[in-house]
């Protein structure tokens, strides 16, 4: 379990993190989402200890990092893929990581095989593909078999196939009982991946909670209706506090109830129904309200003649 | 001891350290031979003749001692480093270690080395060592490798920048070190009190009229080292990573 606790961090006279408290369950995918520059990074790298908080703290099983007897063995972390030697090879790489946490040599091996990257084992990390760095950062955070894994945007810059066995990946050490904490800008990405949301901007805590319940309470969900007797129908759910609006091409779309409740109305009033949709909003334009005012680099709006 | 064993394959998984130590030994050992080559014919080579350019090696060292922290920075390994060893203090102090002990062989090597080139070219008993002066100089020359060692080890965890760490490392021995003797006044005592003036003091035969004798040169020098290390060591555990 992770524990942030009024975490804050200040760079000169930029506030990088604000009071930022929340907590990471074990046995699931743990989702940490903003926008580019809220704080996502710098908030991990305090958790491994990399950068001191200004004020408040963070625990691990309840302990801060620099106080973990075996660091590796207890939090895995890929912060950046680029973060290796470019002229050691990728079995050096977790040779000396190994040696560090005293880990015998057969766990490098186990690693490379585990992340698929064994044929190249002996070759420079250097050329790896931006992909196969990857495979050895999560190789590498893998090594202590670690309870606590933590992922900095795992899924940037990769193909599709990529993206697949990264979430696969995720979601397999979630099942058994591990606490993983991932990263990304992109709310859909992590709608797919993740249990639980941490939702942040500009520093902030925006939201906690189940990924599914943070999605429904986002987005407006609406009931797209269309039905001959549309005027009729409209006039009854109104008049059960529900809203009704016309769209262009005549449907009806009802706010505030659900497509159960409104095909029970238009039974009992006698409107026949030719559709009845309920209509879930799109994440990005949640993710967009949410975060909209705490976005940091905001660009300005560009007119186009 | 695990902490010496990470280091050690750290700085023997890349091939520049390698590339420094044959720089280094080349240098030295192949200089000295083709100075001595040069003056075998009309004069005697002693001893501490063959040692004189002790200070090409030591430099490719210290380059390759602060490469070893600043290349940790340039790739980001760093930070893996404090996660695997949250104790920067150790990280460190087990990183200059290796370094010192790795320096102190390569010192050792170069010294024994160019003696052993000049006696082999010379085939004259007046190289041979004699004096407790020249076993001084040639057996100890491997503390002044460790020492520098260390010193660079400090100065590239302070600047963490390859360029400026190893551009001060050239430079001031080299040069600084030798022209601050021309500032009016002042400037004769600051060169008696320069670094590597004081570990020339050890890693030569001759007196130079310092106000210490050879191990009081090597113990001041020491002393830099130690004072540049835990600042280095200060400055890192407080700083992000």
């Amino acid at each position: 379990m992770i524990e942030a606790i009024g975490l804050t961090k200040r760079y000169g006279h930029t506030l990088a993190v604000r009071d930022l408290s929340f907590t990471v369950q074990p046995g699931r995918v743990t989702g940490f989402v903003g926008p580019n520059g809220a704080g996502k990074s710098t908030t991990m790298r305090m958790i491994l200890g990399l950068d001191h908080p200004t004020e408040g703290q963070v625990l691990i099983d309840g302990r801060p990092y620099q106080e973990l007897r075996h660091p590796m063995r207890t939090v895995g972390a890929l912060l950046d893929a680029k973060w290796v030697h470019p002229n050691r090879t990728a079995r050096n790489h977790l040779r000396w990581l190994a040696k560090a946490s005293w880990l015998p040599k057969s766990r490098v091996d186990e690693v490379l095989a585990q992340v698929g990257l064994t044929a190249v084992a002996d070759k420079r990390a250097g050329s790896f593909s931006l992909g196969m760095s990857q495979r050895l950062g999560i190789a590498a955070a893998l090594l202590g078999d670690p309870q606590v894994l933590l992922f900095d945007e795992p899924v940037n810059g990769l193909d599709p196939e990529g993206i697949l066995w990264i979430r696969r990946f995720m979601q397999g050490l979630a099942g058994q009982g591990r606490t993983v904490l991932v990263s990304s800008h992109l709310l859909s990405e992590m709608a797919q991946t993740a249990e639980d949301l941490i939702v942040i901007g500009r520093g902030q805590l925006i939201s906690q909670g189940g990924t599914a319940q943070f999605i429904g309470g986002a987005t407006e969900t609406t009931v797209l209706v269309r039905s001959p007797q549309a005027p009729r129908l409209a006039e009854v759910v109104t008049q059960w506090g529900m809203s009704a609006r016309n769209t262009e091409d005549g449907a009806l779309v009802i706010s505030g109830g659900s497509s159960d409740q409104i095909g029970e109305m238009a039974a009992t009033h006698g409107v026949v129904l030719h559709e009845l949709s309920p209509q879930q909003g799109s994440l990005e334009e949640a993710f967009m309200r949410l975060t909209g005012h705490a976005v940091e680099y905001q660009a300005d709006e560009v007119n186009v003649a | 001891m695990t902490l010496l064993a990470v280091e050690r394959i750290k700085l023997f998984s890349t091939r520049a350290p390698v590339w420094c130590i044959a720089t280094a030994l080349v240098l030295t050992i192949g200089i000295t031979a083709g100075l001595v080559s040069l003056a075998a014919r009309d004069s005697r080579v002693s001893a501490e003749g063959t040692q004189t350019v002790y200070i090409l090696g030591l430099v490719v060292i210290m380059v390759m001692a602060t490469l070893s922290v600043t290349t940790e920075y340039r790739f980001g390994t760093i930070k893996t480093t404090f996660q695997a060893v949250p104790s920067r203090t150790r990280a460190l102090l087990a990183k200059a270690t290796v370094l010192a002990l790795v320096a102190g062989v390569v010192g050792e090597v170069s010294s024994f080395g160019s003696w052993g080139v000049a006696r082999l070219i010379t085939g004259s008993s007046a190289t041979d060592i004699v004096t407790a002066a020249q076993w001084r100089e040639i057996a100890g020359m491997g503390l002044v490798y460790a020492i520098a060692a260390v010193l660079a080890v400090a100065v590239g965890a302070l600047l963490r920048q390859s360029a400026a760490a190893v551009a001060i490392l050239l430079v001031f021995p080299l040069l600084v070190e030798q022209l601050v003797e021309i500032i009016p006044r002042v400037g004769d005592q600051l060169h008696e009190w320069m670094p590597f003036v004081a570990a020339g003091q050890f890693a030569s035969t001759a007196d130079k009229g310092l106000p210490y004798g050879p191990w009081g040169g090597l113990l001041y020098f020491a002393a830099v080292a130690a004072a540049l290390l835990v600042a280095a060591i200060v400055v890192v555990e407080k700083r992000d990573a």
